[in-house]
């Protein structure tokens, strides 16, 4: 505080909060580094079927473990597939799984929080034992048992991260809830007569706005993670759809592993890349839009 | 002291609840016929239809769900009508343990049920798993602990250094990079062209214990799982400790004259740790999972394996039992971290 009265006192000019989220993300280096790097893998996974150049399930026996060369970047796997190709339709399958995960938990999340905190009570106790339940068990696990009961697929894999992940989400929604509740432009439109649901469409769920973005891009690289993951377990996406993780579980053949590396050093440093941009714009959305930050200007 | 521990144990006894309905909730919608995860293989085998309908009566496999859950927590009889449903065959409530007087099947009793695929009963498919898991875990942890430490004291010292920004970004790519990728990494590098390290499993088979053998074997995993789990544990120690030195004893420390390092370790350090016993214990369902990938790529012959075995073979009894297991040490050791930091920071407790 005492820092204020020490130099010259400067009026900034009037910002909107969203103009100077924007600007502090400008300013955040490695936040704009990882949007062009998924700018660039998005619009790649987006148009794959130009990008690749070939269909990556298309069997040419003459490519069986070729290394890399001109005509094949990334040479051929064990089945005579195009590697690169396989590699630019995995990322769409990872992207999918990522953002359809996360749309799904943060919007459960989300709703069951306001829920949560609006309703109080025994409702309240309630919900937050369940999200204390599924907090206690690892989503890994959880995910494991889902997609084995349900069977693997690209659709369980997303319906398993969607619906077990959303805890997290909710804690957040229902800790804003509880405190804005009380705040005075909330008790305001309460005495202007504005009903519950009113009150958190319009009132409180801007104000998470900032919150959830955050929690949401930190969500999609573990949504990409955990998808890699089960997939390299062989429980997610299954072959022949191309998955990065499901690329990467032929090393576990030592043979694969120690002669073949193009087969699974590409798809890792790919889900790598990835995970790691998402995570940078994770970064620099948090510096941008946590309103504690504001000392840093 | 006393009421704040009685006061964490009952807000824990909800979720040890609901892992168990968690748990009873997988038996009740995996495929196939729920008797067979529940009888000797053998035993079904051999029996006539008539037998397997009087046998599905008697394990309570038929009526309401919620009776189905009381008989197969082992808080009701299976064979009991009306008020007998709580009592044993002794008269006793079921849900006492064997010996004091109680019923025999149901978890509470440590009847887990049988494994589909073996055949076995699922505690002779568990514990053997225990060991294994619970030293690489260990090691990992304290691996985890040390480095987390050491470099969160040492980037926050040297905030924006040249030190301070090569380990957070080393940091984040660890974190960004699939644990089994960084594990593939390792056995490519040490385990097959180096040929340093043994490439998976926990010991050399055929060969007697031998200590360095299982250091050995140890070595990959425990440093994947550890390195990986130290990213977060650096994080928080890296801001704690910034918050710390910035506060206003810390000047005063210094004001007083006492040297860098007395100033750091004696009074930033002590309290920037605090807070790590509730991080570590936050890291736990992290390891568990680290364990399932780890375990996964070096063969180490842990629940993880296990776990992923039991999903393959889509084996009910067999995940309901390690997510049971995994969520209860889960949920012991966050009553244990708050205990502790009650114990550590009286503030706490006041709240």
């Amino acid at each position: 505080m005492s820092e204020s009265a020490r130099g010259p006192i400067v009026v900034s000019r009037r910002e909107t909060p969203l103009q100077k989220a924007h600007r502090r993300f400008l300013r955040h280096r490695p936040a704009i580094a990882g949007t062009i790097i998924l700018v660039i893998i998005v619009v790649g996974a987006i148009f794959a079927p130009f990008v690749a150049p070939q269909d990556p399930t298309a069997i040419d026996l003459e490519l069986v473990d070729q290394p890399p060369s001109v005509h094949h970047w990334l040479g051929g796997d064990r089945s005579g597939r195009d590697v690169w190709s396989r590699v630019i339709y995995g990322i769409r399958v990872s992207l999918v799984v990522g953002f359809g995960a996360v749309g799904l938990y943060v919007l459960i999340g989300t709703l069951l929080g306001l829920f949560s905190g609006f309703a109080g009570g025994a409702v309240d106790q309630l919900l937050m034992r369940l999200t204390d339940t599924v907090l206690s068990i690892p989503t890994l696990l959880l995910v494991i048992v889902f997609a084995s009961v349900v069977g693997p697929s690209l659709y369980s894999v997303i319906a398993a991260i969607g619906l077990l992940g959303w805890p997290g989400t909710a804690r957040i929604v229902r800790g804003q809830v509880l405190s804005l509740r009380e705040a005075e432009f909330v008790m305001a439109a309460r005495a202007l007569g504005a009903r519950s649901a009113h009150i958190a469409a319009r009132h409180l769920l801007p104000n998470l706005f900032g919150p959830l973005t955050v929690v949401a891009t930190f969500g999609v690289a573990n949504a990409i993670l955990l998808e890699a993951a089960l997939s390299f377990l062989g429980l997610g996406v299954q072959p022949p759809t191309p998955s990065l993780g499901g690329m990467i579980n032929q090393a576990r053949a030592p043979s694969v592993l120690h002669d073949i590396p193009w087969l699974w050093i590409p798809p890792g440093i790919v889900i790598a890349l990835t995970v790691l941009a998402v995570n940078f714009v994770g970064d620099g959305l948090r510096d941008a839009l946590d309103p504690r930050s504001t000392r840093r200007g | 002291m006393g009421s704040y521990i009685v006061r964490r144990v009952l807000i824990g006894i909800p979720v040890l609840i609901g892992i168990t309905i968690v748990g009873f909730v997988i038996l009740a919608v995996a495929p196939g016929d729920p008797v067979s995860g529940l009888v000797d293989p053998e035993r079904l085998a051999t029996m006539t239809p008539a037998q397997l309908e009087q046998l599905r009566r008697e394990l309570g496999l038929e009526g309401p769900m919620t009776v189905r859950y009381c008989r197969w927590l082992g808080a009701c009889s299976p064979r009991g009508r009306g008020i007998g449903i709580l009592l044993s065959d002794r008269g006793l409530p079921n849900l006492f343990p064997a010996p004091l007087g109680g019923g025999s099947n149901g978890i509470l009793h440590g009847d887990f049920g049988y494994s589909i695929k073996s055949g076995r009963p699922i505690v002779e498919e568990v514990v053997p798993r225990i060991e294994p898991t619970l030293l690489l875990m260990g090691t990992s942890l304290l691996l985890a602990v040390g480095v987390g430490i050491s470099f969160g004291v040492v980037t926050a010292v040297r905030q924006y250094g040249k030190l301070d920004y090569f380990l957070t970004t080393v940091t984040l790519m660890m974190i960004s990079t699939p644990t089994f990728v960084l594990g593939l990494i390792l056995l490519y590098v040490f385990g097959v062209s180096l040929r340093l390290l043994p490439v998976g499993g926990m010991f050399t088979l055929g060969r007697e214990f031998d200590l360095g053998d299982r250091i050995g074997h140890l070595a990959m995993p425990a440093m994947i799982l550890g390195l990986a789990n130290a990213a977060p544990i650096m994080r928080y120690v890296r801001t704690a400790m910034l918050e710390v030195l910035n506060s206003d004893y810390i000047r005063t420390a210094r004001a007083k004259g006492l040297v860098g390092r007395a100033v750091l370790l004696r009074h930033g350090l002590r309290n920037a740790l605090l807070p790590v016993i509730t991080v570590v214990a936050l890291l736990l369902p992290d390891l568990v999972a680290g364990a399932i990938i780890t375990e996964q790529v070096f063969s180490w012959p842990g629940m993880g394996l296990l776990a992923v075995r039991a999903a393959q073979d889509r084996d009910p009894s067999l995940m309901m039992a390690i997510v049971l297991m995994v969520g209860a040490a889960v949920l012991g050791s966050n009553l244990l971290a708050d205990v502790a930091y009650g114990i550590a920071d009286p503030r706490v407790r006041y709240e």
